[in-house]
């Protein structure tokens, strides 16, 4: 509700956010589609005409595809179980009272601003190198022999280091919507008899519906892109092998940017599937 | 109303958070002490954990050898840099948005955040094709556009949810007392959504700051940040880890401490405002 | 001077008219109160007088000259929003200043005037205060304080007092009427509450669905109501409004008869009934009686010491020259 003039002002102030998104949208997508029909090698004699839809039927009959969308479901379906189960045990705790919880809070968080290429470091290097790691150390001291963490559980690895770093976001998250939940509902659940756990899933678990799905959905989208921790990890060795690496390694390293690109198209497909249902959520709470 | 817990529950639940707080915090607290050993120390077994020789010597070797500065002023341009444009494009969008809504305004907020769902490797050859054609490969300007880009629509829509906050009324009110559509936003909206821009300004730093997907992608040498720098230790070359733990202490301290500051605004730019 | 006329306004949000066509005259001086059930379109019409919405056709004159196309700083209106609209980062005196210093006066000007409008309004004490450290009725006054500074042509006032509680609301009232009295400024008001109305107007303007339903003083209403809406709106506790054939008896669709104009008895009466639940307000007592004459319980007031236990039988008169009729459109047959 506005008038004329305020209209007028305010799509002329949206327009350069507007344009230099639409640009950033439509121009490398355009590309990736246009390449994604080419036979496009640009260092074993660049543009060698159209392809139709070999690059997509190559990409998928590839012996790499199905191995690296195993990989991929893994590491995102491994890490969201952790990081979700362990974020509401996690979150229900830090709501109760305690000494200190600004600290804890604190603590919890940390892992969330440390940059990816760090924690991947610290953790292949000075925890699961298989001679100096802390984790070779404490194996040795129990007696055991020193794993080599990240060629023989590469991939359980690979979820340990990724749900470090994503424990806070779902922790703080799922922190924040407990702390909305009206504590007389509570109340009222145990004056009508409702033990703890009775408690826990009638209460707690529903109210938290909401921000556990949005937890799964943005972490969803984060994580099938991940790429840092695999880049400086394994470099896609020892089964590690992402779909995201995979078309990474395409398009950079054997430079088939034809294939490269239809396996974008595939990503981009697979990212907007997961995209559509956060949209609704987020759309359905602008209207509220 | 909060009821009365017995001491007893409460020291349970402060050895148990503190506990788990101190283990998730470990491989953190770690690094930074072994940034502190002599490589030998840092490798020590038994691991020591505070009883070593305290020394600067991996901090100055680190800065020597690799010229850790360079990154790091890279790392603030390209973070710093960024934010700063997607703000001055976000906020009058945002204003727009908030106090001027019309039918598409929904839509527009949402496609914003449907271009940053997009995978950044759907769209990595164009990008790198386009990078070399306009010479922006290793270019600080051309990784200052592309985090304002990438980072833009969290802009938009943190700055859309402060400003929504702000009951339209006192615009309004502005409006009736004789303010122009300039005094409006420079003397009422602009101090009121100074936390809000503050907030929004110190979460998109951090982001932009730990993006490691185009800035190892984009960069080789000269434009380099220091998630760059520090992937450059993947490579092993023998006994490194104290300095390994200086270089990653340099790059991760700033980010830690604003990071702090910024706990309550990462829900609210990372959910877009759905989980309040 | 701030005589207002609305000629042939209109309103449209998209394909859905709020305001079909409307005239309206506010004279000069006059205290005016817009009221009606919520989503009538008061507050929109006082958003057009504002400026702050723009109309769809017709045209606005403020003092003769057309104001259509003005923007609402160069109405020369002041505006008291429902949240008061302070400005939560300035203190109270730069709250006060603020339109002042948008019209660009010199500062001593500024002080003399933000200085008179404080003392008037007993915020001498608070003016270096933040809106944030005053209650809720200190706000409200801040919030008159900085349209009374401008002498503007006229007053508009949002509901001002709707988020005040009900002790400080009846103090508040008082000091508008008292505010209007002394500056003798027009004022517009808008305010879902009939008790407000009655009790400051001095002239009421009914509306319901964007319509004008009825337009006078406040005991012109109250004693004369055009239709049912006015006489049901009007009024508290309601009338009683009976259709069927009690009100055929009458030769009407509607009759209606407000409780004070109902004598009860136990002994006779025109209407037999039984007593449902009643009110004790000390002064007044008000009987809930359930009665064949009537679908609905009728209202009837009696005296404060009057007490009839719930289920009495009693019997009901009407005094037939109070009695309201309205035709089968629910307009009054006089």
């Amino acid at each position: 509700m506005a008038t004329q003039h305020s209209r007028s002002a305010a799509r002329l102030m949206m327009a350069p956010a507007v344009v230099l998104l639409l640009g950033w949208m439509l121009v490398p997508l355009t590309m990736t589609l246009y390449f994604s029909f080419k036979n496009y090698l640009p260092l074993r004699g660049g543009d060698l005409g159209w392809a139709g839809f070999d690059n997509y039927v190559r990409f998928v009959s590839s012996s790499a595809f199905w191995p690296a969308v195993q990989t991929t479901l893994v590491i995102v379906g491994g890490v969201l179980l952790i990081t979700v189960v362990l974020g509401i045990l996690l979150a229900m705790l830090l709501d109760q009272p305690m000494w200190g919880q600004g600290v804890v809070r604190i603590l919890v968080i940390a892992p969330f601003f440390v940059m990816p290429t760090v924690s991947a470091l610290v953790w292949k290097n000075m925890f699961m190198d298989p001679v100096n790691g802390l984790f070779a150390h404490l194996w040795r001291f129990f007696g055991a022999e020193p794993v080599s963490w990240l060629s023989d559980a590469s991939l359980s690895s690979i979820i340990m280091i990724v749900s470090w770093q994503w424990l806070p976001f779902a922790t703080l998250i799922l922190l924040t919507a407990i702390q909305s939940l009206d504590s007389e509902q509570l109340e009222a659940a145990e004056m009508d008899g409702a033990p703890a756990l009775a408690r826990f899933t009638n209460i707690i678990l529903p109210h938290l519906g909401r921000a556990i799905t949005i937890v799964i959905l943005i972490q969803t989208i984060f994580l099938l892109s991940i790429f840092a921790e695999i880049f400086v990890t394994t470099g896609g060795a020892f089964g590690t092998r992402t779909l995201t690496y995979l078309i990474f390694q395409r398009v950079l390293e054997s430079q088939n940017v034809g294939l490269g690109s239809a396996g974008g198209v595939y990503a981009i497909i697979l990212a907007n599937i997961v995209a559509i249902f956060l949209m609704r959520i987020v759309g359905k709470n602008l209207d509220a | 109303m909060a009821r009365a817990v017995t001491t007893q529950r409460k020291a349970i639940n402060t050895t148990l958070a503190w506990a788990i707080g101190l283990l998730i915090f470990f491989p953190i607290l770690w690094t930074i002490l072994t940034s502190f050993k002599t490589e030998a120390q840092a490798i020590a077994n038994p691991p020591i954990f505070i009883g070593f020789d305290w020394t600067l010597e991996n901090y100055s070797i680190v800065q020597e050898r690799s010229n850790y500065m360079r990154f790091l002023w890279n790392s603030v341009i390209i973070a710093g840099g960024s934010t700063i444009l997607g703000i001055i494009i976000a906020v009058p969008a945002a204003w727009s948005m908030a106090f001027v809504p019309s039918k598409r305004t929904k839509d527009i907020l949402l496609w914003m955040l449907s271009t940053k769902m997009l995978p950044a490797v759907g769209v990595l050859y164009p990008i790198y094709l386009l990078f070399i054609q306009l010479g922006l490969l290793d270019s600080r300007i051309g990784l200052v556009i592309v985090m304002m880009l990438i980072n833009l629509p969290i802009i938009v829509w943190m700055l859309y949810t402060y400003f929504r906050e702000i009951p339209g009324e006192i615009l309004e009110a502005a409006r009736m007392d004789g303010a122009s559509l300039r005094e409006e936003l420079l003397y009422v909206l602009t101090p009121m959504a100074i936390p809000g821009i503050a907030s929004t300004i110190l979460l998109n730093f951090i982001l932009a700051w730990n993006e490691a997907f185009w800035t190892l992608n984009l960069t080789a040498v000269d434009a380099a940040p220091l998630t760059a720098f520090i992937a450059s230790y993947s490579s092993p070359e023998g006994l490194f880890f104290a300095k390994l733990s200086a270089a990653s202490t340099m790059a991760i301290a700033p980010i830690l401490i604003l990071g702090w500051f910024s706990q309550k605004q990462l829900v609210r730019g990372l959910t877009f405002g759905a989980v309040k | 001077m701030g005589r207002i006329q609305l000629k042939q306004v209109t309103k449209s949000f998209g394909d859905v008219q709020v305001i079909p066509p409307l005239d309206l005259t506010i004279e000069d001086g006059e205290f005016t109160v817009f009221v009606g059930p919520s989503g009538c379109g008061k507050s929109t019409l006082l958003r057009l007088i504002a400026g702050l919405e723009d109309i769809s056709s017709g045209s606005i004159d403020i003092d003769g000259a057309d104001a259509t196309n003005v923007p609402p700083a160069k109405r020369g209106l002041a505006m008291v929003f429902q949240s008061y609209a302070l400005y939560p980062h300035m203190t109270v005196r730069k709250n006060i200043a603020f339109p002042l210093r948008m019209a660009k006066l010199d500062q001593a000007e500024i002080d003399k005037r933000v200085n008179g409008a404080a003392s008037v309004l007993n915020l001498t004490d608070y003016l270096d205060r933040r809106p944030g450290q005053l209650s809720g009725g200190q706000r409200q006054r801040v919030a008159i304080g900085r349209a009374i500074v401008r002498e503007p042509a006229a007053f508009l006032f949002d509901e001002p007092l709707s988020n005040l509680d009900a002790a400080l609301r009846v103090g508040m009232r008082l000091e508008i009427s008292e505010l209007h009295k002394r500056l003798a400024t027009t004022m517009i008001y808008v305010t879902h509450d009939q008790v407000e109305a009655m009790t400051m107007a001095d002239k009421i303007v009914v509306l319901h669905a964007g319509v004008i339903e009825q337009v006078g003083s406040p005991l012109e209403l109250y004693q004369r109501p055009r239709n049912t809406f006015v006489a049901g709106f009007i009024g508290s506790p309601k009338m009683n409004l009976i259709t069927g054939s009690e009100a055929t008896k009458h030769d009407a669709t509607t009759i209606g008869i407000r409780p004070e104009h109902i004598d009860i008895s136990e002994t006779d009466g025109t209407w037999k009934g039984t007593i449902g639940v009643s009110e004790h307000l000390g002064s007044d007592t008000f009987f809930h009686v359930l009665c064949d004459a009537s679908s609905e319980p009728l209202t009837v007031r009696a005296s404060g010491e009057r007490d009839l236990k719930y289920g009495t039988e009693v019997y009901l008169t009407p005094r037939l020259e109070n009695l309201h009729r309205f035709d089968q459109q629910g307009l009054r047959i006089e």
